[in-house]
């Protein structure tokens, strides 16, 4: 995980290199395509201006995210358990997915207005799906022979989640959080596009208005930079948590 | 102590197992002898109530039962440890499950790791210690079942020559030490020799016991014991004899 990733490093400089080069070789004004060195530095110089933007949208998809485990993870438990709720959720569930968030958006602000609220959902709807059906199918992919040793050994349910399942589903459940992580951001962006008074999304809208292309790269970086770290933020916690796979 | 009356299994309509019987005596080492796929497991998965018989009946200590979930031990092919439990923890389930008292559980746990030589491995993960150790994990954590009966489903089938021999000791001390009856299934002639009191041959299928033999050779026994040897040449004949007689 520390080790740097050397084709995709070469790989990036490749491209912030063409990008850089052909910028000034066409001449091309900033408010069309700022060069890369030009967006990294207005990232940083601008940070005050930017960063309580950054803190809002951290926020939201901090709480889409917090919201989206405290309910994929009953609702997933209670599928597992009960076929029947599986049946009745599912088509909920890849509904869910099949529904643009960006035709939601309008109505979410609307309904739950300008303020952090509407962003959240959005973030929530995006992350949940993926949480959800990750942990339900790591809860279904048991090895059957450990099912039939709990079920000789009298386990109840609650016991065989808490020993069995739910360890078992972790990997699965992780790999839905960070596929959730690098999503998270959209939703809240989206949110923000339709109707805030602060945030990147905001900040983007307001800047892109105004012709300060180099402002809207430096945000997308920003956001980038969040999505990055809280996806290493969620790998980090995962070799903690599961400190037996690593150990395998 | 265990009877099982004609019980019968069909999968796709074609009958696994039809009116099978058995009686498994008290403090008895019974081997089920049979080729491999001739449905012993299919029959372990119905006593243990995985699925239900389709006929037939159980009796144990002379009472109706519907299954074995409560009554047996049931240790496998695979040592099925939890790769997020030490070896203690892995042996404590069956205590951790039933809700019994854990520091009772936790010395008895104990005594057994010093008794087969897994003591100073307690805290070790399962991926940490060989095959062999694994396999007497699982034996510990088979005892701490606290049952009568344990059924024993190819469980040295997995290891090498030298583990394998270590483990049929160990099986033996199983019975003559801790007093259990024990009915395992095995498909290798010779470690049915070695171990069991009475062995039952099983026939292709529809599976039948088509032989029943009763061996009083002491145990720790040596293959080249003559009584053993006597029915080591009819057991293969009888196998012989039964693959000659199927349908090509």
């Amino acid at each position: 995980m520390n080790r740097i990733n050397l084709p995709a490093a070469l790989l990036v400089v490749l491209i912030l290199g063409v990008w850089e080069a052909g910028v000034y070789l066409l001449s091309l004004p900033v408010f069309i395509l700022p060069p890369p060195s030009r967006i990294v530095l207005v990232a940083l110089v601008r940070t005050p201006d930017i960063f309580p933007h950054a803190l809002v949208t951290f926020s939201e998809i901090l709480l889409g995210l917090g919201l989206a485990v405290v309910t994929a993870i009953p609702l997933a438990i209670a599928m597992f358990a009960k076929p029947n709720l599986e049946k009745a959720f599912s088509p909920f569930l890849v509904a869910s997915q099949a529904i643009p968030v960006f035709a939601l958006a309008p109505l979410l602000v609307v309904w739950l207005g300008y303020g952090m609220a509407s962003k959240v959902f959005m973030a929530w709807i995006i992350i949940f799906f993926p949480i959800c059906v990750s942990l339900l199918e790591g809860f279904k992919s048991c090895d059957p022979e450990f099912r039939v040793l709990f079920r000789l050994m009298g386990a109840s349910f609650f016991k065989t989640l808490t020993l069995l399942y739910w360890p078992w589903a972790l990997p699965r459940f992780f790999a839905g959080l960070r596929v959730g992580v690098g999503v998270a951001g959209i939703g809240a962006v989206i949110g923000e596009w339709v109707g805030a008074q602060k945030g990147l999304g905001f900040l983007m809208i307001q800047s892109n208005a105004r012709l300060q292309t180099d402002l809207v790269f430096a945000a997308i970086l920003w956001l980038t930079a969040m999505g990055l770290a809280l996806w290493h933020l969620t790998g980090i916690l995962e070799t903690i948590i599961i400190k037996w796979k690593k150990e395998i | 102590m265990l009877q099982v009356c004609s019980v019968t299994k069909y999968y796709q309509g074609q009958a696994v197992f039809s009116k099978l019987d058995l009686t498994v005596g008290p403090g008895r080492f019974h081997v089920l002898l049979g080729p491999s796929g001739c449905g012993k497991s299919t029959l372990f998965d119905g006593l243990t109530g995985v699925f239900p018989l389709d006929g037939g009946r159980l009796l144990w200590k002379g009472e109706p039962l519907a299954d074995l979930r409560l009554h047996a031990a049931y240790m496998q092919q695979k040592d099925l440890l939890l790769p997020w439990f030490s070896l203690l923890d892995n042996a404590l389930l069956p205590a951790k499950t039933s809700g019994r008292d854990m520091k009772a559980a936790k010395d008895q746990a104990c005594r057994l790791f010093e008794r087969l030589g897994l003591k100073g491995y307690e805290s070790h993960g399962a991926h940490q210690v060989s095959g062999g150790m694994r396999q007497r994990c699982a034996l510990v954590r088979t005892l701490m079942f606290d049952r009568d009966l344990v059924l024993l489903d190819e469980p040295l089938s997995a290891l090498d020559a030298i583990t394998r021999q270590s483990l049929q000791s160990l099986l033996l001390m199983l019975q003559a030490e801790f007093k259990k009856t024990i009915l395992m299934i095995t498909h290798d002639i010779e470690e049915a020799l070695l171990l069991a009191d009475e062995i039952h041959l099983m026939s292709a299928r529809p599976m039948s016991v088509s032989r029943h033999y009763v061996l009083s050779s002491p145990k720790p026994r040596k293959f080249n014991d003559p009584a053993l040897l006597a029915v080591k040449a009819q057991v293969l004949d009888q196998l012989e004899g039964g693959l000659s007689r199927e349908p090509h």
